[in-house]
């Protein structure tokens, strides 16, 4: 064998791969395992929604089981987006929900042996663009555009736009740094409970269960709260004390 | 001048253990998260909750260069872009 051991494919395994490749407009196009572990996120969350949404539909005034939990679960999302966000709240539980729900249960899934959607980084990418994408829309809807002028020539006076390169290139960095976060997090502990199975083989039993809880549960739900919460700090800076037009 | 194939991996390997070297940095900041974060529960006891939170991502935020090392040192050994 001319490669080292780590370097070998056949035992340390953690990359995407192609299933099917179709032609979409003359491209070719691959299905890979990340859409199947998105799908089948996307389907246990689709069908949590509708369970809870038929146990809310026929809930009571006294909330019993399922019920219970769904209620926790939206009370707890609104008050962490509340916290934060202060008087603009409300306009932002849904997004922020979402995303909690879906990078949450995302970053769990190596759990249930699937390879986190989020450990690729075609899925972090468009979510911290989403964000990125809200972030400038309020802050054009809550700003006038000279603040938004003045902010963007911080330092200097308006009238002196030399440090403008400096603020535009720090503000594109937003979306890079939340998505690579979230990203290197979820991969590095993909590749090193990966490296654990491949190079230990039968010494690996039972113990890497701890090592999961770290890395999946710890590791996952940790990134996941930063994800929200600077997504809503980046939100609540750019709005300030505006208000909306 | 073209290189052999082990020689190309060889440094490859090199240069991930060198980009983790990143980790030095987010270690020592973070053990100064910690450290504060005791100090501050031992001042007031009551905000250990909030304390906990904020010392939590400000952790995970400071994380992040020592991960882009390391995505770099993953990236080396596992996607080898240097190989021809």
């Amino acid at each position: 064998m001319m490669q080292g051991i780590l370097l070998s494919e056949s035992n340390v395994d953690f990359m995407i791969h192609g299933i099917f490749q179709y032609s979409f407009f003359g491209h070719t196009v691959w299905i890979t395992t990340t859409h199947v572990c998105i799908l089948i996120v996307m389907l246990i969350l689709t069908g949590f929604a509708i369970a809870a949404s038929r146990a809310m539909k026929k809930g009571g005034e006294v909330p019993g089981g399922f019920q219970n939990v769904v209620e926790l679960i939206v009370e707890k999302l609104d008050g962490m987006v509340d916290v934060s966000m202060g008087k603009a709240a409300p306009r932002f539980y849904n997004y922020i929900g979402t995303v909690f729900i879906f990078i949450l249960f995302s970053n769990i899934s190596g759990l249930l042996g699937l390879r986190p959607p989020t450990a690729d980084y075609g899925v972090t990418l468009p979510l911290a663009l989403i964000t990125f994408a809200m972030i400038r829309y309020n802050k054009w809807k809550y700003q006038r555009p000279m603040t938004i002028w003045e902010d963007l020539c911080s330092p200097l006076p308006k009238w002196l736009p030399i440090w403008m390169p400096i603020n535009l290139i720090s503000t594109m960095a937003v979306p890079v740094s939340l998505s690579l976060r979230l990203f290197a997090n979820v991969l590095s502990g993909t590749a090193m409970m990966a490296l654990i199975y491949g190079l230990l083989g039968w010494i690996a039993t039972a113990w890497p269960a701890a090592l999961h809880v770290y890395f999946d549960l710890f590791s996952g739900a940790i990134q996941t709260y930063v994800f929200c919460m600077l997504t809503m700090t980046y939100i609540s800076n750019e709005i300030g004390d505006g208000v909306r037009r | 001048m073209d290189f052999n194939e082990n020689f190309i991996l060889g440094c490859s390997a090199i240069g991930a253990g060198l980009a983790v070297i990143a980790g030095i940095g987010p270690g020592v900041g973070q053990g100064i998260a910690a450290g504060h974060a005791a100090a501050a529960v031992g001042r007031n006891p009551g905000a250990a909750g909030e304390i906990r939170t904020m010392m939590l991502l400000g952790q995970a935020v400071a994380e992040t260069t020592g991960l882009y090392g390391l995505l770099v040192a993953i990236l080396l050994l596992f996607v080898k872009p240097l190989l021809p």
